[in-house]
């Protein structure tokens, strides 16, 4: 009949017409591109438009929990201490600090002349309150529990605040990263109804503008910073919860700065045009993801089976395959090339003989010929179970769960909504083995992920590792500040858990985020490329906003 | 009438408070809390912290007790304060979204209307011609396409490529030196893309029922009678047969009155329009519970409001229905 041919003709010029367009795109973005000066001096004004995923939730540094919040209270807000671009700890708002010799008070000694951006100035009052903020039990915050170990805090004058701890705690001094908040404009207030939350007011190195909720949040720079005011004029944050919209509005000039995925950085951006528009950077993310197994399970027990499970997955496949290389393999939980991490523990290679021989020895053999080992009537088959919404780790287990099954051990896979998979699988630690990922700390303290007190239902150790030697270590390392004699406490624990395998540490992503190349003065750095924002500078020919 | 109406309205009552009953106790069936997000794997949150938050936001309380407070508030047209951790009231949180997408929705569904009813009318009378198996194709064509898959299409196209469309959003940047007539030919350029998206798949079924009613209508003895009573075809078309043919339309846009404040998730996503699909999306990932409740309260009512609406429809367009 014609009626069918003449349909099924349409749809096909239709698809047709869909290809072509695909294949032999004309390039636009390749139009308006004079070619780059080299760095003009630096010349204030323009702006910075950031690609967001999500809006921020508070502007309230004690309230907020999430990425986009915290990114921009960063601006707005500074802390007594921060890290500085090799991760070393630098002064902030407190100009110099003492440490007794006890270890357990700290004396800082703050900025002078520094104002809120509402005018009034900054002093240690508004460090005590920030303190007194963080530690009411009204306050509904997820920081209180460093502050829970200070034994007091006062007001030694406008511009000098001590503490004193009951114990000596590795990471107080990094603790007073956190934002300093206004006295003057929250006591006595609820915290929780502040207006502060949608204005905020900081001394930081950006004034807050404007909020649209879930379109865009406007900062501009703030002249009276302490630091002299940031060269770049506005920072404008837009919400595009859409990676692949978001990606096209990149192209479109609609933004100047996004991170990209995997697929995005290897595959989409390799183009003379986008060179040309865009700078691309990768570093190693403070983040790793892991298999853990519970040890809770009969057949995790013997650590040779954990060891031979190690063997037999090929982690560079992984990130091959999943992150399309743009990651590195994992060792431990220390990002490769930190201060902390032991260069000596190597990471398990791919030797899938290795994992027999270890698997044999620890007494798998497959008895009854199903091809699945077994050992007293219990075969090695377990679940990995894992959280939706993480396209990574579901692909690292199909990839994990191939390679298992060569060496005889046979595994599901099952993936579950966020909070069901807390709820029912992790906190009550009723699973086999999970594919999970850590990210952000850059102290080393990790006692409430590996210390034996820390099994309980909810808790962070819920594989249930208990290892008497780690349980020392995790304590000593966070009683003392010496960075040397923290280095050799942490190499140990790193030795043990290489020995042990808990995990099998899979791979380290990579952050990769792209900036407008009319951005100068951005220092790629161990901290990322935001250290020195207010470094950043677009050259006066090439500014493309005026206001 | 006014009997029936008010007969209806009072029934509306008891419907009301089962089914928020039902949906408090659904969502609160979900596993997870709106406390989790805020603390869960978190390294720096111990467990005496995770009970106390709880306990701020009233959940260490049986279930009937929370849902008790919360209808004490709903008497007083209080939706309380979103379980986020920006505390805002959930009338202010819906209020700021509900506009752009009663907005999107109403321009889509009139742009369906506008289009799909009159193709609907001629592929029906004229069946079989050249052009009822155009829409036919078309109508296929809508029916398989993803809307998130012809929304890059087009923004990749049109915006990227060819730059005729803005890609996201509804303002431009500088929308705030513009002029007011500027302003709304910004926002009118902005919505290009997304509502004919949102249109598009909605158009195909629209069209396709619309010709199945007439084609149904039209086959009936009293247009037979009409015609041999030699009235025009015109008027046996627009004045006998789509009356008839327009009822079961009728319904289907009171029905889609709730989904005028449900929006879409996927294209409010896309085009990253600050919609109530997404609000409501972020709320059940967060089991912010009362901004669910609030609305779901909305879209229960909306619903029962969209149905009687339909009913009066009906009503008025059906003088069988009006007398009986």
């Amino acid at each position: 009949m014609t009626f069918i041919s003449d349909r099924f003709g349409l749809v096909w010029i239709f698809l047709g017409l869909c290809c072509l367009y695909l294949i032999c795109g004309c390039d636009r973005m390749d139009e308006n591109l004079a070619g780059q000066a080299e760095a003009g001096p630096p010349a204030a004004g323009d702006t910075l438009i950031i690609g967001s995923g999500a809006d921020a939730v508070t502007l309230l540094p004690v309230l907020a929990s999430d990425g986009t919040s915290s990114d921009i209270n960063g601006l707005v807000y500074n802390g007594l201490v921060r890290y500085d671009k090799d991760l070393n700890i630098e002064a902030d708002l407190a100009e110099r600090w003492e440490i007794s010799p006890d270890n357990l008070t700290i004396t800082f000694h703050l900025r002078q002349g520094v104002r809120w951006h509402d005018g009034a100035p900054f002093t240690a009052e508004d460090v005590l309150y920030t303190y007194q903020l963080l530690i009411d039990p009204k306050t509904p915050t997820a920081y209180a529990e460093r502050y829970r170990q200070v034994a007091s805090a006062q007001v030694l004058d406008a511009h000098t605040f001590r503490v004193r701890y009951h114990k000596p705690l590795a990471t107080a001094l990094i603790s007073w990263a956190f934002s300093v908040h206004p006295r003057h404009l929250l006591e006595g207030t609820e915290i929780t109804k502040s207006p502060l939350a949608s204005h905020p007011v900081g001394t930081g190195p950006y004034r807050f503008v404007a909020w649209k909720r879930g379109e865009k949040i406007v900062l501009e720079a703030n002249p009276d910073y302490y630091e002299g005011p940031p060269y770049i004029h506005r920072v404008l944050y837009r919400v595009i919860p859409d990676a692949s919209t978001m990606f096209l509005e990149m192209q479109s000039g609609g933004l100047d700065y996004m991170g990209l995925t995997p697929l995005q950085y290897a595959m989409q951006t390799d183009t003379p045009a986008f060179r040309r528009r865009f700078r691309k950077y990768r570093y190693p993310a403070f983040a790793y993801t892991y298999l853990g197994y519970n040890l809770r399970r009969p057949i995790f027990q013997d650590k040779r089976t954990r060891q031979a499970l190690s063997f037999a997955i090929d982690k560079q496949e992984i990130i091959d395959g999943v992150l399309l290389g743009l990651g590195q393999v994992a060792s431990g939980p220390y990002k490769p090339g930190s201060w902390v991490h032991n260069p000596e523990v190597a990471p398990y290679r791919y030797d899938p003989n290795r994992a027999r021989t270890l698997l044999a020895e620890a007494g798998w053999q497959d008895s009854d010929g199903d091809g699945v080992l077994d050992r007293n009537g219990q075969s090695l088959s377990f679940t990995i179970v894992t959280n939706q919404g993480n396209d990574q780790r579901v692909k690292a287990g199909e990839i994990i769960q191939r390679r298992l099954s060569e060496v005889g051990v046979k595994v599901k896979l099952q993936v579950v909504e966020w909070a069901a998979f807390l709820k029912e699988f992790i906190n009550p630690g009723n699973f086999d083995a999970t594919i999970l990922g850590w990210s952000g700390g850059i102290d080393p303290d990790v006692y409430n992920v590996w210390h034996s007190s820390k099994t309980g239902p909810g808790e962070l150790n819920f594989i249930a590792f208990k290892n008497a030697e780690v349980d020392h270590l995790l304590e000593a390392g966070r009683r003392t500040y010496d960075q040397d004699e923290r280095k050799l406490v942490y190499d140990r624990f790193q030795e043990i858990l290489a020995e042990e395998q808990p995990y099998t540490f899979l791979y380290v992503p990579e952050s990769l985020p792209v900036v407008a190349a009319r951005f100068r003065g951005i220092e790629p750095a161990p901290a990322g490329i935001m250290h020195n924002f207010i470094q950043w500078y677009v050259p006066a020919e090439e500014h493309k906003y005026s206001r | 009438m006014l009997l029936y109406l008010s007969k209806r309205l009072l029934l509306m009552v008891p419907l009301l408070l089962g089914i928020t009953l039902i949906s408090f106790v659904v969502i609160h069936l979900a596993p997870g809390e709106p406390t989790d997000m805020q603390t869960q794997l978190n390294p720096e949150v111990g467990v005496e912290l995770q009970q106390r938050l709880r306990a701020q936001y009233d959940l260490d309380q049986p279930l009937m007790v929370q849902y008790g407070k919360w209808l004490g508030r709903l008497v007083r047209f209080d939706f309380g304060d979103s379980f986020s951790q920006d505390r805002r009231p959930v009338t202010a949180k819906i209020a700021e979204r509900l506009p752009i997408t009663i907005l999107i929705n109403v321009l889509s569904i009139g742009l369906i209307l506008l289009v799909a009813v009159p193709i609907g009318i001629v592929s029906a009378v004229r069946r079989n011609s050249h052009f009822d198996r155009l829409t036919t194709i078309f109508v296929f064509i809508g029916f398989a396409t993803p809307s998130f898959w012809l929304a890059l299409l087009l923004m990749d196209f049109l915006g990227v490529r060819y730059g005729l469309f803005p890609i996201v959003g509804l303002k431009s940047l500088g929308y705030d030196y513009l002029s007011w007539s500027g302003q709304i030919l910004d926002v009118l350029h902005h919505l290009v893309l997304p509502v004919f998206v949102s249109a598009f798949g909605g158009l195909a079924g629209f069209s396709r029922y619309m010709r199945a009613n007439m084609l149904e209508v039209i086959r009936q003895d009293y247009i037979l009678t009409a015609r041999a009573k030699g009235l025009t075809e015109k008027a046996v078309i627009w004045k006998h047969a789509l009356r008839n043919a327009l009822l079961p339309v009728i319904t289907i846009l009171g029905l889609s009155v709730p989904g005028l404040i449900g929006g879409s998730v996927i294209f409010e996503t896309i085009f990253a329009i600050p919609g109530m699909g997404k609000l409501f999306y972020d709320g059940v990932m967060m089991r912010d519970y009362p901004l669910i409740m609030g609305i779901l309260v909305i879209g229960a009512v909306l619903t029962l409001v969209g149905n009687l609406l339909a009913d009066l429809g009906y009503a008025l367009a059906d003088p069988r229905i009006r007398h009986s």
